[in-house]
């Protein structure tokens, strides 16, 4: 059983992460999927809003913020596992959130509709990382599902996602908030912006409007604060033990395994074991001959047989690249346990449903069949 | 066209694209290219990689980093809020102005572009625009500021850069994709946002690593080892379908298509762009023709 088959085995939460582009959200569904045909209860939670998982995964409806059981009838799989899928709402899951720790339902109200707070909820960064986080907190804790796979958001720092808690935690206890609660603590109602010299300077910069917003999302946050922390630590805590297992992918780029290296570095660092190390879309080698060889018979059979040379210059063509990645990735390689490394090469068609899903899930899982 | 007119076409160029599509080596191709034929080039790297840089190391394009925080700062110094700018950028409160009144970390930024693009010191200004499924909204944060700032200089700025954005001489938008299915729909979906709700003119599309070349004939090749015709009958097929998918997006999308070649290499160097950059002024003498 090599080291990804195990990470299914035995986690019960794998994270995917890498660069944007590499093929997380594909790799997320071809593990969800195999996991499924183990016996598995698994859902596999996507934040990419391409229709793309949802179409492999033949459900018209699309994905929405809650699971939805996929029909895994027609698929190449024997199974006695679910699968389900859905696709992350950040705004939908952070609603919830503030409905479960206000202290009324007016309360929640009066934030819910708050500018400021659609903000946060909308477009503040880290958002929808910590809301991706959430999510898997709540599905971790749902009986419904023995597994959960996640595919981290497209953000400028993949490991974003677990810092997320934290930064949301900071944001609310930032200084300004503080000086913006004040008032109210000494129970004035009226809030002297023109007091505090901060303030009068953002009220300046965005205008006094969206400042009063602002003032308004925090006096009605009060007292929420320590329950959105606690619920940010258990987050963390879970992101952090060991029922959580990371895979990171890269693609045989330069950028992606740079950036899947420093990542792989950062979770090392935080005590994180990465489970697996994807190489995704690599190109096929055929036959044993080196690129050099095949560009010898080329030059050889140029003149005498032109269609057999080129057939030979083809081969020493797509070689010569299969070197290149193979150079590329050999940094990343070096690194990572032997046993978790796992390659996919560039298969004929793009994967768009179930059985594309499938024959990646068997070059995950299956024995070494391809490339060297 | 030749390539001096395109160029020239816009002083303000902006790449955007998904993450992965190959946004920097674009943006360094085009600025190599521009140089290439006599222009005065800066390249603008918005995130602070040194991945511009280094690939344009040597050449004669100028390259420099704009990050929000420190726009930001300008900014404030500009406006004659000096003293506090300091404390307000380093104690991190742009976190929560941003928050405030979103896009205001991004139209600082613009602000800043358009300000160089103002001064008239470069004949072009290329940028390789932000990551992932950020460039939409950064292009988008001036209409949605003047949306929620109803006065203040914040709203003059959104309005500056809209009038930038509304002029074709002055500023475009270049797309990035790969020729594969996931990236064409979002370049299609992309292009479409941009132009209904920004308003920016869109310049040609570029198509990075596109294997390009004429099909293997396997069938002549009569007794050639398997390995051979398996290999020719995976490229051509891999070819086929990278065409198929460029004649779906000709036929969703009416903007002119450039194309970059597939490089034998897994990550371009500043050698490589030499390449790409010649690629590219190749294309512009057959668009004038």
């Amino acid at each position: 059983m090599n080291a990804i088959a195990t990470v299914v085995r035995d986690a019960e939460i794998i994270v995917t992460c890498g660069s944007g582009g590499v093929g997380k959200t594909t790799a997320a569904a071809a593990i969800a999927l195999h996991a499924a045909s183990t016996g598995k209860r698994v859902v596999v939670v996507t934040i990419d809003p391409a229709r793309r998982l949802a179409d492999a995964f033949g459900l018209a409806g699309g994905l929405g913020n809650e699971p939805t059981r996929v029909d895994l009838g027609d698929a190449p799989v024997n199974t006695t596992g679910e699968l389900w899928a859905m696709m992350l709402d950040p705004t939908t899951t952070f609603d919830g959130l503030v409905r479960q720790y206000a202290e009324s339902p007016e309360r929640a109200e009066r934030i819910l509709a708050n500018a400021f707070y659609r903000n946060i909820a909308g477009a503040l960064s880290g958002t929808q990382e910590y809301m991706a986080a959430e999510k898997l907190f709540q599905l971790h804790r749902d009986d419904r599902f023995d597994l959960v796979v996640v595919d981290t958001p497209p953000s400028r720092n993949a490991l974003d996602f677990l810092d997320a808690p934290a930064t949301l935690t900071r944001f609310i206890n930032h200084r300004l908030f503080r000086l913006m609660m004040l008032p109210a603590r000494g129970g004035l109602k009226v809030l002297n912006i023109a007091a505090q010299p901060v303030l009068r300077t953002i009220g300046k910069v965005v205008g006094g409007d969206v400042l009063a917003d602002a003032i308004a999302f925090f006096q009605a946050f009060e007292g929420m604060e320590a329950g959105f922390r606690d619920r940010a630590d258990s987050v963390s805590a879970l992101l952090h033990s060991s029922v959580t297992s990371y895979v990171l992918v890269a693609s045989p780029r330069r950028d992606t395994v740079d950036e899947a290296s420093y990542l792989a570095g950062r979770l090392i660092e935080s005590k994180l074991p990465v489970a697996a190390v994807i190489i995704n879309r690599l190109q096929p080698r055929f036959g044993a001959s080196t690129a050099a060889e095949a560009a010898a018979h080329a030059e050889a059979q140029a003149i005498t047989q032109p269609a057999l040379a080129a057939l030979w210059r083809n081969l020493a063509e797509l070689g010569a690249l299969a070197d290149a990645e193979e150079a590329v990735v050999e940094p990343l390689v070096a690194a990572t346990d032997p046993d978790a490394v796992r390659r996919v090469p560039l298969l004929r068609d793009d994967v768009h449903d179930l059985g594309g899903l499938h024959d990646i899930a068997g070059h995950l899982f299956g024995p070494d069949r391809v490339v060297r | 066209m030749d390539s001096r007119q395109f160029f020239g076409a816009a002083r303000l160029v902006i790449v955007a694209g998904k993450g992965g599509v190959g946004k920097t080596t674009v943006t360094a191709a085009l600025a190599r290219a521009a140089a290439d034929v006599g222009l005065h080039v800066l390249a603008v790297e918005l995130e602070g990689k040194p991945a511009l840089a280094e690939v344009l190391a040597g050449t004669d394009v100028e390259v420099t980093t704009i990050t929000a925080s420190e726009a930001l700062a300008d900014y404030l110094d500009d406006h004659g809020l000096k003293r506090v700018s300091k404390r307000l950028a380093s104690s991190g409160i742009i976190d929560v102005v941003a928050t405030a009144a979103p896009g205001i970390d991004d139209i600082v930024v613009l602000g800043k572009l358009k300000q160089l693009e103002t001064l008239g010191t470069y004949d072009l200004i290329v940028v390789d625009g932000p990551a992932a499924g950020h460039a939409v909204t950064f292009l988008l944060s001036a209409r949605g500021l003047l949306d929620t700032v109803r006065g203040g200089p914040i709203r003059k700025q959104a309005q500056d850069v809209l009038d930038m954005f509304n002029d074709p001489q002055r500023c475009q938008v270049l797309l990035v994709s790969l020729p594969e299915t996931t990236p064409i729909n979002e370049l299609i979906e992309t292009a479409y946002a941009v132009e209904e709700k920004v308003g920016v003119q869109l310049g040609p599309v570029i198509i990075n690593g596109v294997d390009r070349g004429d099909p293997i004939v396997v069938s002549a090749a009569g007794s050639a080892p398997d390995e051979l015709l398996a290999a020719a009958e995976f490229r051509n097929h891999r070819r086929a379908a990278q065409q198929a998918e460029l004649a779906r997006l000709s036929n969703d999308l009416a903007l002119t298509q450039m194309v970059l070649p597939q490089l034998p290499v897994a990550g371009v160097t500043a050698d490589d762009l030499g390449a790409l950059a010649a690629a590219l002024v190749e294309q512009l003498g057959l668009l004038a023709g």
